[in-house]
């Protein structure tokens, strides 16, 4: 079995309702409103739902063949009747769209006040950048699982401006109501207030590709002054005290998602595996060959197409501006101890 | 109509009476029996042999994805990966949806059996075209071993609808599929083409335009619809695949394109083809209700009407595939708008059919049963329908299982059924053989509650949130899933009743009047099977095709 990213059953976010006839959680100041409009929809669609088939039922009871001498009915049309159930149909459905038109309006126009928080997304994840700091911001999921980590404050306006870097994603915060999709080439924004605390999951709605379904993020909501510190802890990645080169360089390989392309055996997954990779001879596709050193690597992080290795598509993106030095130096250590 | 019902005597609709009569002197073999061999199928002109080879192509088609859906529900079991990799799910449910719409739903009702009942509705011999009735078979055929080679060529992992810019970085494969639902596309215009023609200049003296049955109407809208929304596909693929080939940038944004611009072009064409998949079920339906519950059709022209409504007001509600995509605030609320304005005409027709039933003599048939569990799903399928129209609402159910549901309730809740509900009222037409009743009815069963299980949970599924085109997922839905897996295997027992069911009767049927049902419209005032120019002389209508001698003309009602 190939290892994702994040297998869904580690996300380790907690149940968002504990049956199906449940509401989720209404974590932002756009979900009242919705599951409002939603209640009522359920309300009036389940009694035209009865009505239509219950008076199907009365008439399948009533009107089932007594002998061969059954005489039906003539009647052929009624103008009234008809001209009645296409008004009132119309009048709740004028209702619906209204209402609806009125949200997605509020859901299109951020305030003024809002804090950006720039959301890139790729196969298969999503880089979460906050203004001012260098690392994107991830957090332990289950069993040693590396997870995007979307921090926001409590009552505050939060606006995502998000883009892809290769193919359409789509950002989805089901306790929020909130969607948009991430295209390349243009931003797509969202915002929302967060008005519960706690952690919910984040989804991927527009099929990206083989781990679209491990192509989730973690969004947690903080009380305002514990922001700023939250924030820092998710965007620090540096060798930790007691913490070996290689262990930090470990870290770094998740913290990128590596492990959604790259195995740390020899076996292939999206891209070549890393296991005994270190001194391999590498040939690649236009014939050319090279012993995989540190530079090499170097290179493959930076500028990743400039050398694909025969057998693979060049659809790396480049990590320039995003691993520091430090960081290059212990995932090179990392990736020189697998075997 | 009021004026047709009044004027008209029981079965007024063909003078065909004495035809039958006349049938017992002089012998004449059924189109199944007037040629033999190979080649007298093969090169066939008759729309009946052309009607039942495309039956035969779409009910295979038809069995190779269900397999492939029996697959997806099993994997989708638990949340963890089981016995299949993400990339080979992908692929599956790929397979699933492009072999299910381009080879299947599109084709079933309007070219299987539309193709049969058309003309002998009308009182033709044939269609207008009949070799270009064939043409559009055989390129339908191509279009088939295309998308089947892409199993060969490394598959294909886009889904069916072909986003870019994925289905521009992905395996080769797209070409070949991409071109392969680009010729299905001129398969489909060209039976649309032949369909209007037939319509317009074929039928037989006396059948106006109000004397049509339903069903006519239905695929006549249909036809219409796929003359002029097909090209538009054909169009928006053959450019996905300059782009790939010839690097033109188009939809692709690392060239200068525009991805959202694709959906676009996609979902003008498409959005309308779902009608082309519902339009010719409503047909069906319309025939089914009205012959089994011995009553006149309420609101004929209403129906007729609708179905031609749906089809105008189709073309310009694409945009509501798009509310997340990016697209202009305005333009999601024009498109919401308009998607609500054709929820109307839907309404209209769903009301008709259960006033239809109002003083009738319903007989529980197979068919009968399989129109109202239409009238169950296609409620619930139009209902949900308008929740994902609702611009907020569809925010947040956008692209997860609600989505699925809905859809399927439509496309296999709708269309699925009535489809199967016309093969069983036809069945005795096609091969001169009655089905088995039972068996028949149990199936009806099945299906009913195999696919409400199925369904229904994924309703629930998708308002807590689960996306769709997930292998795994977070283990709170495992539940829900596992529901909805059960309730699929339900469903394909009930659909392996009703090909069995079907095949028995061709065997070991009893041997079926010329019009088991007491119908009145012309494909039942001939031999059963019919005969290979389908008429005698060519029959005259004179009322309605839903006057039924059981109508109680005496105003007592």
């Amino acid at each position: 079995m190939i290892a994702t990213f994040i297998p869904p059953e580690k996300l380790g976010t907690p149940k968002m309702s504990d049956t199906p006839w449940e509401l989720l959680p209404t974590a932002s100041n756009h979900a009242a409103s919705l599951d409002g409009l939603y209640v009522f929809l359920t309300i009036i669609c389940g009694i035209s739902f009865v009505l239509v088939i219950g008076a199907m039922v009365y008439f399948m009871v009533k009107y089932k063949k007594r002998s061969d001498n059954d005489k039906t009915s003539p009647l052929t049309h009624n103008g009234k009747l008809e001209f009645g159930w296409s008004a009132v149909p119309a009048v709740f459905l004028m209702l619906f769209f209204v209402w609806g038109e009125l949200d997605f309006v509020k859901l299109s126009a951020p305030p003024a006040d809002a804090i950006d928080i720039r959301v890139t997304g790729q196969k298969w994840y999503w880089t979460i950048e906050y203004p001012g700091r260098p690392v994107a911001a991830t957090t332990a999921a289950l069993d040693g699982e590396v997870a995007p980590l979307l921090i926001v404050p409590l009552n505050q306006p939060v606006r995502l401006l998000m883009t892809s870097k290769d193919v359409i994603h789509s950002f989805y915060i089901p306790a929020f109501r909130v969607k948009k999709d991430v295209v390349p080439g243009r931003y797509a924004s969202v915002w929302f207030t967060a008005i519960q605390e706690g952690t919910f999951p984040v989804f991927c709605t527009e099929y990206c590709g083989d781990e679209h379904s491990s192509m989730l993020a973690i969004v947690k909501v903080v009380p305002p002054d514990q922001y700023e510190e939250a924030v820092r802890a998710a965007t620090t990645l540096e060798q930790g005290e007691g913490e070996t080169v290689e262990q930090f360089g470990e870290k770094v390989y998740k913290s990128f998602a590596c492990n959604s392309c790259h195995n740390t055996d020899s076996t292939i997954k999206v891209g070549p595996g890393f296991g005994g990779v270190f001194g391999k001879t590498e040939t690649f596709t236009d014939g050319a060959s090279v012993v995989v050193d540190e530079n090499y690597i170097r290179e493959s992080i930076y500028t990743p197409n400039a050398k694909v290795v025969a057998g693979f598509t060049p659809q790396m993106p480049s990590f320039a501006g995003q691993i520091n030095d430090e960081q290059m130096n212990a995932l090179i250590a990392y990736i020189k101890s697998l075997e | 109509m009021s004026d047709d019902s009044k004027k008209s005597q029981s079965g007024a609709q063909s003078g065909a009476q004495s035809e039958a009569q006349s049938e017992a002197h002089k012998p004449e073999p059924s189109y199944l029996t007037a040629q033999r061999g190979l080649m007298s199928w093969v090169v066939t002109i008759d729309h009946k042999r052309i009607g039942l080879m495309y039956l035969t192509a779409t009910l295979f088609f038809f069995l190779i994805a269900g397999l492939l859906a029996i697959t997806l529900r099993t994997e989708l079991f638990t949340g963890q990966q089981d016995f299949m990799s993400a990339a080979t799910y992908n692929k599956v449910f790929t397979l699933h949806g492009a072999i299910m719409v381009f080879l299947f739903i599109i084709p079933s009702v309007p070219a299987a059996m539309g193709n049969f009942v058309l003309p002998l509705m009308l009182g033709a011999k044939d269609v207008a075209f009949p070799k270009l009735n064939l043409l559009s078979f055989y390129i339908y055929c191509i279009a088939a071993v295309m998308l089947i080679l892409t199993l060969v060529l490394g598959s294909l992992d886009t889904g069916w609808t072909f986003y870019t810019p994925y289905s521009k970085t992905t395996g080769t494969a797209v070409i070949m599929a991409t071109m392969g639902a680009f010729v299905a596309g001129f398969s489909s215009i060209l039976t649309g083409i032949n369909f209007v023609v037939t319509t317009h200049k074929m039928r037989a003296p006396g059948m106006t335009w109000n004397r049509m049955p339903l069903m006519v109407w239905a695929l006549y809208a249909t036809a219409l619809i796929q003359v002029m929304a097909t090209p538009v596909l054909a169009i928006t693929l053959f450019l996905l695949v300059i782009e790939r080939t010839l690097s033109i940038g188009i939809f692709d944004p690392a060239m200068g394109g525009d991805p959202v611009l694709y959906q676009h072009f996609f979902w003008f064409y498409s959005h309308p083809a779902v009608y082309i998949m519902i339009l010719p079920g409503f047909g069906i339906i319309s025939e089914l209700i009205t012959v089994h519950s011995r009553k006149h059709i309420f609101g004929y022209r209403a129906i007729a009407m609708s179905s031609v409504a749906i089809a105008v007001i189709s073309f310009v509600v694409w945009g509501h595939h798009m509310f997340v995509s990016g697209q202009s605030e305005l333009a999601g609320i024009v498109f919401s708008f308009l998607t609500f304005v054709v929820a109307v005409p839907t309404a209209i027709k769903v009301f008709s059919w259960v006033a239809t039933l109002y003083g009738g003599s319903i007989r529980y048939t197979t068919p009968m049963w399989y129109a109202l569990v239409f009238l169950w799903t296609f409620t619930i399928g139009g209902l949900t329908g308008v929740y994902l129209g609702t611009l907020s609402i569809d925010v947040h159910l956008h692209d997860t299982y609600f989505v699925v549901a809905h859809f399927h309730y439509v496309m296999v809740g709708g269309t699925v059924v009535a489809f199967l509900g016309g093969l069983f009222h036809w069945w005795p037409k096609m091969f001169g053989r009655m089905y088995n009743e039972t068996l028949g009815r149990i199936s009806a069963l099945l299906v009913f509650i195999g696919f409400n299980t199925t369904f229904m949970t994924q309703f629930f599924l998708g308002h807590q949130g689960m996306p769709r085109r997930y292998y795994a997922y977070l283990p709170e839905y495992e539940a829900m899933h596992q529901v909805s897996t059960i309730g699929s295997w339900i469903l394909a027992v009930g659909l392996f009743l009703v090909l069995f069911t079907l095949i028995h009767a061709i065997k070991y049927g009893e041997r079926a009047s010329s019009n088991p049902w007491n119908a009145v419209s012309l494909e039942w005032h001939t031999a059963s099977p019919p005969i290979e120019h389908n008429f005698h002389t060519t029959p005259t209508v004179t009322g309605s095709p839903y006057d039924f001698p059981e109508i109680d003309k005496t105003g007592k009602h």
